[in-house]
């Protein structure tokens, strides 16, 4: 468990700033359902929930997400399923049970790259695009190349493209961590394979992305790609499953997400 | 530090550790049917709700639930006493530890769910392990109290 010197809630995204950057060991609490695993001592801990960052809205262009939105809200959206179909539902269904998803945030996801992450996977898939206070907006991708840097994550938005996108996951029972996952979206014929859970965070499968945005998108064409994404993704090894068994079953779950935006 | 929450409808001033869980802070207060099981977010054996929503209170920090309407079994006695009568009619009660926390959930899932599938209900009940009964006794008595067809 953490233990931690202070509690602080700013009610303004400014203050929660400024009170996160003043300190070395200052740090963010979002859902914190993983940092209270560990023992990590903090100084001020910088606690979310008086900021108003839970909720989900739209505008003409984009849908925006606090970040103190919970799983179970982003599992539960309307918002979400019109604009987006199944594919957030499907990233967050099977993470423990519903009292957990009521808990962990978007914001404590992303902001802490978890390689085992659903969600992330799902809106790499997406266009989606970060809001941190210090660094400004960009791409999701971007602050996943990004090397680490004290910021406070508010705001996710999800560009409204009308993209056809599916999720699966490979998990040894119904509500444990993935060992492997897989999106892809299919914006009018420009295709995106992403994969995580390898188990190192998800990544483009680029060669394969760019083959069946290329090629008409028929079932022998997906078989090759499929292929393709095994042979171009780095997968490793950890306690849940091996290298070459996710490298064999990247291919079931590439294909059978391919099938659903076909 | 000194907080106040509001529990089964009723306003606490309490004093806490800065890093406190509310299972800890609703125990201090006398609610001893919220209890720590797992304690790794998996059991579902602390859940209670805020807002209306069901939540592991060994994983939410109690300030978290400042400014929120916090609910444990012993604010929905009527309602609980009421489904627990149907779980012993189905022979789904054994030693009761997990039943405060399973209690809970179902109360909620009756809330939000109208009419619900036997898949919709296994899936809302995943996050709530019972290491006696197997589940059936339970299930048939879910469906039972919500009046599945």
């Amino acid at each position: 468990m953490f233990t931690v010197m202070e509690m602080i809630q700013p009610t303004t995204v400014e203050e929660a700033y400024e009170i996160l950057t003043k300190r070395k060991n200052n740090h963010v609490i979002g859902g914190s359902a993983w940092l209270r695993m560990g023992s990590k001592r903090i100084g001020s801990a910088v606690e979310l929930s008086q900021l108003d960052l839970d909720y989900i809205k739209e505008d003409k262009n984009y849908v925006e997400i606090g970040a103190m939105t919970t799983f179970r809200s982003l599992e539960t959206s309307k918002v979400l399923s019109d604009n987006f179909g199944k594919i957030i539902k499907d990233s967050v269904k099977y993470i423990i049970g519903v009292q957990f998803r009521n808990v962990v945030t978007i914001g404590g996801t992303i902001f802490s790259k978890f390689g085992f992450s659903d969600l992330i996977v799902a809106l790499l898939a997406l266009d989606t695009q970060v809001e941190l206070v210090g660094c400004g907006r960009m791409s999701l991708q971007d602050f996943l190349n990004k090397g680490y840097e004290k910021d406070l994550l508010t705001k996710v938005y999800i560009k409204k493209n009308n993209n056809k996108a599916s999720y699966k996951s490979l998990r040894n029972a119904q509500s444990d961590y993935a060992l492997l996952n897989v999106a892809v979206s299919n914006n009018e014929g420009n295709v995106k394979i992403y994969v995580g859970a390898r188990p190192q965070i998800g990544t483009l499968a680029l060669k394969a992305s760019e083959f069946l945005s290329n090629n008409e998108l028929t079932e022998e064409n997906i078989e090759i790609a499929a292929n393709m994404v095994s042979e171009e993704v780095v997968f490793g090894t950890n306690l849940k499953a091996t290298k070459e068994y996710r490298t064999l079953m990247s291919k079931v779950l590439v294909k059978r997400a391919l099938m659903e935006v076909k | 530090m000194l907080v106040e929450l509001k529990v089964n409808g009723r306003k606490h001033k309490i004093d806490i550790e800065p890093e406190e869980q509310l299972v800890d802070t609703l125990r201090k207060i006398g609610n001893l049917s919220v209890k720590r099981g797992c304690d790794t977010g998996c059991c579902g054996l602390c859940s209670v709700w805020i807002d209306k929503n069901p939540t592991l209170s060994c994983a939410t920090l109690t300030v978290r639930a400042i400014n929120k309407e916090i609910t444990t079994i012993e604010g929905l006695s009527k309602e609980a006493e009421e489904f627990a009568k149907v779980l012993i009619a189905e022979g789904a009660e054994q030693c009761g530890f997990c039943s405060p926390g399973f209690i809970m959930t179902v109360l909620a899932m009756k809330n939000e769910l109208e009419n619900p599938t036997e898949e919709e209900i296994v899936h809302y009940l995943s996050g709530n392990l019972c290491r006696c009964t197997g589940y059936m006794g339970q299930l048939r008595a879910i469906k039972t109290y919500m009046g599945v067809k």
